[in-house]
């Protein structure tokens, strides 16, 4: 039981239209972090251009602070030196954050099956969509954006505020 | 005059028609070798085409496609000749969709074709088994297993024509 629903009791009415409004905002304004490793960021710049023009899901602008970002983009392969460094930018941003790994290095490796490279960037940190594709083309990255939005808009607000 | 001139280059474009592809309701038409998830194509029999000799998995670069052979009866015959796939899976999440594997099979079992919107919410559902890879049957004729006259699909590869 989180804070809001124990709080209105059997309001049940006002916390599900609270959580649709709430996700409603969350989706509608789900800034990615200005972040690429690889060639996947290559695709990403492209969805944010002109041609696919990513603000018409309301992702405006790359924020280049993590602080502001919702979200990240994980845009190619991690190696390990430089998992650390994603750790770290994930820990600076503020919740509620989703990630993406965008592309095949970055879901699981790809064809870098080697020590060098994370086998998977959920090793360092919870992803929520995997996209294949090596790289994706624009619209596949959009269509993981819009799978991302879909399972944010069932998210209840007591999972977060508990 | 300058001014002039870099405001017309200005005017010109506003005109323009807007270049941004509207993705989900719009899709753009592809090229046409494309790649994108795999299909096991079936003959026009509903017979399947795969054979399982896995030269696939041999010639894939990521290690993405796992093929686990069986072997085919008369009374219970998936593909012409010894053997059939009895497992097919690719995992979608390592694939680099560069089609070794359509260039390496040897009865065209394997192609590429154009759906492209693969993204998981889990690593599992990434993992595409043979029954989601496999074309249903054409229209009319019963799938596989089937249960067929003695001696008649003896070969595996059945003779093509020069596709050059």
């Amino acid at each position: 039981m989180g804070v809001v629903s124990s709080k209105l009791g059997n309001l049940g009415v006002v916390t599900t239209t609270l959580d649709t409004a709430v996700n409603w905002a969350r989706t509608g304004a789900m800034w990615p972090l200005l972040f690429g490793l690889a060639c996947c960021a290559i695709e990403m710049m492209s969805t944010q251009a002109s041609n696919y023009d990513m603000s018409r899901f309301g992702m405006e602008l790359n924020r280049a602070s993590p602080r502001q970002a919702d979200l990240m983009i994980v845009a190619g392969r991690v190696t390990r030196k430089m998992a650390p460094v994603v750790r770290q930018l994930w820990d600076q941003m503020a919740s509620p954050k989703y990630a993406i790994a965008m592309g095949d290095c970055a879901s699981c490796g790809g064809v870098y099956n080697n020590y060098a490279v994370v086998q998977g960037v959920d090793e360092i940190i919870p992803v929520d969509v995997y996209i294949a594709g090596c790289p994706p083309r624009p619209e596949q990255l959009i269509h993981g954006i819009l799978t991302l939005h879909e399972s944010v808009r069932v998210q209840r607000l007591e999972e977060w505020v508990s | 005059m300058n001014v002039i001139r870099g405001f017309a280059t200005t005017f010109k474009h506003v005109l323009e028609e807007p270049v941004t592809v509207q993705y989900p309701e719009e899709v753009k038409q592809f090229n046409v070798r494309y790649k994108g998830r795999h299909h096991l194509r079936r003959y026009d029999n509903g017979l399947e085409k795969c054979i399982g000799c896995a030269l696939c998995a041999a010639a894939c670069p990521a290690d993405a496609i796992w093929v686990e052979a069986a072997e085919n009866t008369d009374d219970e015959r998936y593909s012409p000749g010894e053997r059939y796939a009895k497992t097919y899976e690719i995992n979608m999440l390592r694939c680099i969709f560069c089609g070794y594997c359509e260039d390496a099979c040897p009865t065209q079992a394997i192609q590429l074709a154009h759906e492209f919107q693969l993204s998981f919410t889990d690593r599992e559902d990434a993992i595409f088994t043979r029954e989601m890879l496999l074309d249903p049957p054409p229209d009319g004729v019963p799938g596989t297993p089937q249960k067929v006259e003695r001696g008649v699909f003896n070969r595996s590869i059945p003779d093509q024509e020069d596709p050059y």
